[in-house]
């Protein structure tokens, strides 16, 4: 059974993917943010660019951040972006 | 003790005076008003730069500040706190955001002022890019701000309140 969930991108994520957000069937056994960010990198040459290196990719599901372990479980929207350079 | 918390994200300037007004006006226990302001210098690492642009996570900004602005007033007997971020196109010399912090004793004031800048710089939704003459370069993060932001966790010298 596939799970329906929003994607956005910010800042230089968003540039490499070439969108701001998408809506994607996630397929089944993606369990965590970080088993997403492999699965989002195999979609094409654009993705594979943006998530090349995972460990400077934050997350934040329904608008809380997350780390890469944390379950995806029933979450609306999961935003990917760079370390933030606010204030 | 109940904080009157107020965040904005808006592309306006502010104005920093005036918001502390606000926080004071007709009290008699506030003892304390701390104001911080983050502005837009005319270089990035020895470069000039024409502007910033800041992008933001639009709902999810308010709320993590939102989060932090809660985490001060637990942490610290405070009467007010007013955070203001701005996005869009900002010029050097102008405003990027601000924190006033009201107390009735000064390290409360200071202290959730010191706090909220560390873990703003760090949590919040925002995204500096540099407009140079030839183009627009994302600024980065800064490993010393995640170390600041690190002080705050309790149990450390820093946050003892």
């Amino acid at each position: 059974m596939t799970k329906s969930i929003k994607l956005r991108y910010f800042a230089w994520v968003r540039e490499r993917v070439g969108k701001p957000e998408e809506d994607v069937e996630l397929p089944a056994g993606i369990a965590t943010v970080g088993e997403l960010m492999t699965w989002l990198a195999s979609r094409g040459e654009e993705y594979a660019y943006a998530f090349e290196n995972p460990k400077v990719i934050r997350a934040a599901i329904d608008r809380a951040h997350v780390k890469p372990q944390s379950p995806i479980g029933e979450a609306q929207e999961i935003a990917f972006f760079p370390p933030m350079t606010g204030g | 003790m109940t904080t009157i918390s107020t965040v904005r994200i808006q592309r306006e300037p502010f104005d920093v005076a005036a918001e502390a007004a606000k926080l004071t006006r007709g009290r008699t226990d506030a003892g304390a008003v701390v104001t911080f302001t983050g502005i837009c210098r005319g270089a990035e690492n020895g470069e000039p730069i024409a502007a910033l642009t800041l992008e933001h996570f639009p709902g999810m900004a308010e709320a993590e500040i939102e989060r932090h602005v809660a985490e001060a007033a637990q942490r610290w007997p405070l009467i007010g706190v007013t955070v203001i971020h701005r996005y869009g196109r900002i010029e050097p010399g102008e405003d990027i955001m601000m924190v006033v912090t009201v107390s009735s004793h000064r390290q409360a004031a200071f202290k959730s002022a010191d706090f909220l800048m560390d873990y703003l710089k760090t949590r919040a939704p925002f995204w500096k890019q540099v407009d140079k003459a030839d183009g627009k370069i994302w600024v980065e993060a800064k490993a010393e701000d995640d170390t600041a932001a690190e002080r705050w966790t309790r149990g450390k010298p820093e946050a003892a309140e």
